[in-house]
Protein backbone atom coordinates (compact mmCIF):
# COMPACT_ATOMS: atom_id res chain seq x y z
CA UNK A 1 0.00 0.00 0.00
CA UNK A 2 1.30 3.26 -0.75
CA UNK A 3 2.63 5.70 2.01
CA UNK A 4 1.02 9.37 2.47
CA UNK A 5 4.69 10.34 2.25
CA UNK A 6 4.62 8.08 -1.42
CA UNK A 7 1.88 10.72 -2.75
CA UNK A 8 3.36 13.78 -1.01
CA UNK A 9 6.64 12.77 -2.83
CA UNK A 10 5.29 12.44 -5.87
CA UNK A 11 3.52 15.64 -5.59
CA UNK A 12 6.29 17.58 -4.83
CA UNK A 13 8.18 16.28 -7.78
CA UNK A 14 5.88 17.36 -10.25
CA UNK A 15 5.88 20.54 -8.66
CA UNK A 16 9.21 20.63 -9.00
CA UNK A 17 9.31 19.99 -12.46
CA UNK A 18 6.81 22.44 -13.32
CA UNK A 19 9.10 25.03 -11.17
CA UNK A 20 12.41 23.99 -13.38
CA UNK A 21 9.48 24.33 -16.35
CA UNK A 22 9.19 28.29 -15.55
CA UNK A 23 12.93 28.85 -14.01
CA UNK A 24 14.27 27.78 -17.40
CA UNK A 25 12.38 27.74 -20.28
CA UNK A 26 11.66 30.78 -22.77
CA UNK A 27 8.50 30.56 -24.07
CA UNK A 28 5.85 31.95 -22.53
CA UNK A 29 3.02 29.26 -23.71
CA UNK A 30 5.57 26.47 -22.16
CA UNK A 31 6.03 28.70 -19.29
CA UNK A 32 2.17 28.98 -18.64
CA UNK A 33 1.81 25.54 -19.03
CA UNK A 34 4.29 24.35 -16.40
CA UNK A 35 2.18 26.82 -13.89
CA UNK A 36 -0.96 24.77 -14.63
CA UNK A 37 1.57 21.57 -13.99
CA UNK A 38 2.79 23.23 -10.21
CA UNK A 39 -1.37 23.72 -10.13
CA UNK A 40 -2.14 19.79 -10.63
CA UNK A 41 0.61 19.14 -7.99
CA UNK A 42 -1.18 20.77 -5.27
CA UNK A 43 -4.42 19.39 -6.17
CA UNK A 44 -2.65 16.13 -5.64
CA UNK A 45 -1.64 16.62 -2.29
CA UNK A 46 -5.28 17.80 -1.36
CA UNK A 47 -6.92 14.74 -2.48
CA UNK A 48 -4.15 12.99 -0.47
CA UNK A 49 -4.57 14.64 2.36
CA UNK A 50 -8.68 13.82 1.92
CA UNK A 51 -7.92 10.54 1.74
CA UNK A 52 -5.46 9.44 4.39
CA UNK A 53 -7.47 12.07 7.18
CA UNK A 54 -10.46 10.17 7.55
CA UNK A 55 -13.27 12.64 9.36
CA UNK A 56 -15.49 9.72 11.12
CA UNK A 57 -14.21 6.85 9.06
CA UNK A 58 -14.71 9.10 5.74
CA UNK A 59 -12.77 10.89 3.22
CA UNK A 60 -12.79 14.78 4.13
CA UNK A 61 -14.63 15.66 1.26
CA UNK A 62 -13.87 19.29 2.13
CA UNK A 63 -10.66 18.83 0.54
CA UNK A 64 -12.60 17.28 -2.33
CA UNK A 65 -14.92 20.35 -2.95
CA UNK A 66 -11.83 22.82 -3.20
CA UNK A 67 -9.91 20.98 -5.57
CA UNK A 68 -13.72 21.32 -7.82
CA UNK A 69 -12.90 25.25 -7.10
CA UNK A 70 -9.53 24.82 -8.22
CA UNK A 71 -9.82 23.32 -11.36
CA UNK A 72 -12.68 25.56 -12.11
CA UNK A 73 -10.34 28.92 -11.29
CA UNK A 74 -7.90 27.48 -12.96
CA UNK A 75 -10.01 26.79 -16.33
CA UNK A 76 -11.25 30.55 -15.89
CA UNK A 77 -7.40 32.01 -15.47
CA UNK A 78 -6.18 29.95 -18.81
CA UNK A 79 -8.63 31.45 -20.66
CA UNK A 80 -7.69 34.89 -19.67
CA UNK A 81 -3.55 34.27 -19.55
CA UNK A 82 -3.92 32.62 -23.35
CA UNK A 83 -6.21 35.78 -24.77
CA UNK A 84 -3.50 37.58 -22.77
CA UNK A 85 -1.07 35.76 -24.72
CA UNK A 86 -2.81 36.42 -27.99
CA UNK A 87 -3.25 40.46 -28.09
CA UNK A 88 0.80 40.74 -27.12
CA UNK A 89 1.49 38.65 -30.15
CA UNK A 90 -0.62 40.58 -31.71
CA UNK A 91 1.44 43.92 -30.45
CA UNK A 92 4.70 42.37 -30.23
CA UNK A 93 4.60 39.18 -32.72
CA UNK A 94 7.08 37.06 -30.11
CA UNK A 95 5.96 35.13 -27.80
CA UNK A 96 9.57 34.91 -26.32
CA UNK A 97 10.34 36.55 -22.74
CA UNK A 98 13.36 37.68 -23.57
CA UNK A 99 12.33 39.81 -26.61
CA UNK A 100 9.71 41.12 -24.19
CA UNK A 101 11.95 43.69 -22.02
CA UNK A 102 9.85 46.73 -22.21
CA UNK A 103 9.56 46.89 -18.47
CA UNK A 104 13.03 46.04 -17.68
CA UNK A 105 14.87 49.10 -15.84
CA UNK B 1 -2.47 -4.18 -6.43
CA UNK B 2 -2.83 -0.69 -5.68
CA UNK B 3 1.14 0.05 -4.89
CA UNK B 4 1.81 -1.12 -8.38
CA UNK B 5 -0.69 1.36 -10.16
CA UNK B 6 0.92 4.20 -8.10
CA UNK B 7 4.17 3.44 -9.22
CA UNK B 8 3.06 3.08 -12.21
CA UNK B 9 1.31 6.24 -13.06
CA UNK B 10 3.68 8.45 -10.35
CA UNK B 11 6.59 7.32 -12.71
CA UNK B 12 4.58 8.10 -16.19
CA UNK B 13 3.21 11.64 -14.46
CA UNK B 14 7.02 12.27 -13.84
CA UNK B 15 8.39 10.98 -17.14
CA UNK B 16 5.75 13.13 -19.21
CA UNK B 17 5.93 15.90 -17.03
CA UNK B 18 10.16 15.90 -17.84
CA UNK B 19 9.18 16.13 -21.06
CA UNK B 20 6.98 18.70 -21.09
CA UNK B 21 9.93 21.00 -19.70
CA UNK B 22 12.54 19.15 -21.95
CA UNK B 23 10.87 18.84 -25.35
CA UNK B 24 11.62 21.92 -27.98
CA UNK B 25 8.78 21.82 -30.30
CA UNK B 26 5.03 23.53 -28.43
CA UNK B 27 2.76 20.94 -29.73
CA UNK B 28 4.86 17.41 -28.49
CA UNK B 29 5.02 19.71 -24.93
CA UNK B 30 1.20 20.34 -24.96
CA UNK B 31 1.10 16.04 -25.93
CA UNK B 32 3.31 15.35 -23.16
CA UNK B 33 0.93 17.47 -20.96
CA UNK B 34 -2.02 15.63 -21.58
CA UNK B 35 -0.39 12.58 -20.85
CA UNK B 36 0.68 13.82 -17.24
CA UNK B 37 -2.69 15.05 -16.20
CA UNK B 38 -3.81 11.98 -17.63
CA UNK B 39 -1.94 10.06 -15.28
CA UNK B 40 -2.43 12.12 -12.21
CA UNK B 41 -6.10 11.51 -13.24
CA UNK B 42 -5.59 8.13 -12.65
CA UNK B 43 -3.42 9.19 -9.47
CA UNK B 44 -6.78 10.68 -7.83
CA UNK B 45 -8.56 7.72 -8.73
CA UNK B 46 -6.42 4.98 -6.82
CA UNK B 47 -6.98 8.01 -4.05
CA UNK B 48 -10.91 6.45 -4.20
CA UNK B 49 -11.09 10.15 -5.88
CA UNK B 50 -12.89 9.04 -8.86
CA UNK B 51 -15.23 12.43 -9.58
CA UNK B 52 -11.87 14.32 -9.14
CA UNK B 53 -10.15 11.82 -11.14
CA UNK B 54 -12.81 12.57 -14.03
CA UNK B 55 -12.95 16.18 -14.05
CA UNK B 56 -9.44 16.77 -13.96
CA UNK B 57 -9.71 14.35 -17.51
CA UNK B 58 -12.76 16.56 -18.64
CA UNK B 59 -11.74 20.07 -17.78
CA UNK B 60 -8.15 19.89 -18.12
CA UNK B 61 -6.94 17.05 -20.56
CA UNK B 62 -9.44 17.99 -22.56
CA UNK B 63 -10.88 21.62 -22.68
CA UNK B 64 -7.48 23.60 -21.39
CA UNK B 65 -5.61 21.57 -22.54
CA UNK B 66 -7.49 21.92 -26.40
CA UNK B 67 -7.39 25.75 -25.89
CA UNK B 68 -3.54 25.80 -25.32
CA UNK B 69 -3.10 23.40 -28.72
CA UNK B 70 -5.83 25.70 -29.89
CA UNK B 71 -3.54 28.82 -29.19
CA UNK B 72 -0.38 27.12 -30.22
CA UNK B 73 -1.64 26.56 -33.52
CA UNK B 74 -3.17 30.12 -34.53
CA UNK B 75 -0.09 31.43 -33.35
CA UNK B 76 1.82 29.57 -35.48
CA UNK B 77 4.77 28.82 -33.18
CA UNK B 78 7.48 26.62 -34.57
CA UNK B 79 9.96 24.64 -32.29
CA UNK B 80 12.48 27.16 -30.05
CA UNK B 81 15.46 27.60 -31.79
CA UNK B 82 18.26 26.96 -29.13
CA UNK B 83 19.68 30.19 -27.81
CA UNK B 84 22.99 30.46 -25.91
CA UNK B 85 22.11 28.84 -22.72
CA UNK B 86 22.24 31.68 -19.98
CA UNK B 87 24.02 29.74 -17.48
CA UNK B 88 23.40 31.91 -14.65
CA UNK B 89 19.74 31.54 -15.27
CA UNK B 90 19.87 28.23 -15.77
CA UNK B 91 22.53 27.52 -13.23
CA UNK B 92 20.08 29.55 -10.55
CA UNK B 93 16.83 27.97 -11.47
CA UNK B 94 18.42 24.76 -11.17
CA UNK B 95 19.76 25.33 -7.74
CA UNK B 96 15.99 26.62 -6.79
CA UNK B 97 14.47 23.47 -7.12
CA UNK B 98 17.34 21.08 -6.04
CA UNK B 99 17.17 23.18 -2.79
CA UNK B 100 13.44 22.97 -2.64
CA UNK B 101 13.14 19.43 -3.28
CA UNK B 102 15.97 18.55 -0.39
CA UNK B 103 13.62 20.33 2.14
CA UNK B 104 10.55 18.89 1.30
CA UNK B 105 12.26 15.20 1.12
CA UNK B 106 13.56 16.30 4.66
CA UNK B 107 10.44 17.66 6.25
CA UNK B 108 8.35 14.33 5.32
CA UNK B 109 11.01 12.13 6.03
CA UNK B 110 11.20 13.53 9.67
CA UNK B 111 7.16 13.35 10.45
CA UNK B 112 6.73 9.62 11.14
CA UNK B 113 2.99 10.06 10.58
CA UNK B 114 2.79 10.53 6.96
CA UNK B 115 4.47 7.02 6.83
CA UNK B 116 0.58 5.39 8.45
CA UNK B 117 -0.84 2.80 5.75
CA UNK B 118 -3.56 3.35 3.84
CA UNK B 119 -6.90 3.84 6.38
CA UNK B 120 -9.92 1.32 5.49
CA UNK B 121 -13.20 3.26 3.92
CA UNK B 122 -16.50 1.89 5.56
CA UNK B 123 -17.84 -0.57 2.98
CA UNK B 124 -21.37 1.08 2.82
CA UNK B 125 -20.20 4.27 1.81
CA UNK B 126 -21.99 6.52 -0.76
CA UNK B 127 -20.74 7.33 -3.79
CA UNK B 128 -18.42 10.09 -4.44
CA UNK B 129 -20.37 11.96 -6.25
CA UNK B 130 -23.15 12.06 -4.31
CA UNK B 131 -20.80 13.47 -1.09
CA UNK B 132 -18.99 15.84 -3.51
CA UNK B 133 -22.74 17.38 -3.99
CA UNK B 134 -23.95 16.92 -0.79
CA UNK B 135 -20.83 18.85 0.71
CA UNK B 136 -20.79 21.37 -1.84
CA UNK B 137 -24.51 22.87 -1.73
CA UNK B 138 -24.48 22.45 2.10
CA UNK B 139 -21.52 24.40 3.36
CA UNK B 140 -19.99 25.94 0.14
CA UNK B 141 -23.03 27.69 -0.86
CA UNK B 142 -21.30 30.99 -1.15
CA UNK B 143 -18.29 30.23 -2.93
CA UNK B 144 -20.07 28.35 -5.14
CA UNK B 145 -22.23 31.45 -6.58
CA UNK B 146 -18.76 33.53 -6.48
CA UNK B 147 -17.23 31.26 -8.64
CA UNK B 148 -20.13 31.41 -10.49
CA UNK B 149 -19.41 35.18 -11.20
CA UNK B 150 -16.02 34.57 -11.79
CA UNK B 151 -16.46 32.36 -14.93
CA UNK B 152 -18.77 35.42 -15.86
CA UNK B 153 -16.16 38.04 -15.50
CA UNK B 154 -13.40 36.24 -16.75
CA UNK B 155 -15.82 35.28 -19.81
CA UNK B 156 -16.57 38.95 -20.20
CA UNK B 157 -12.83 39.84 -19.87
CA UNK B 158 -11.18 37.22 -22.47
CA UNK B 159 -14.32 39.02 -24.92
CA UNK B 160 -12.58 42.48 -23.80
CA UNK B 161 -9.06 41.40 -24.08
CA UNK B 162 -9.40 39.55 -27.73
CA UNK B 163 -11.33 42.89 -29.79
CA UNK B 164 -9.15 44.13 -32.66
CA UNK B 165 -8.71 47.42 -31.06
CA UNK B 166 -8.39 48.30 -27.14
CA UNK B 167 -9.37 51.52 -26.06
Amino acid sequence: MPTLANYLIASGLLFSVGLAGVLLRRSIIIIFMSLEMMLSAANLSLVAFSRYGLVSGHQNFNAQVLVFFIITVAAAEVAVGLAIIVSLFRARQTTHVEDLDTLKF
Amino acid sequence: MLLTAFWFFASLMILFGLSVVLLRNPVSCAMSLVLCFISLAALFVTLDATFIGIIQVLVYAGAVMVLFLFIIMLLDLKAEKSRRLNVGATLGGTLVVAGFLALLVRVIHSLPSLSEPLPELPASQASDVKMIGFTLFHSFGLPFEVVGVLLLSATVGVVVLSRKSLR
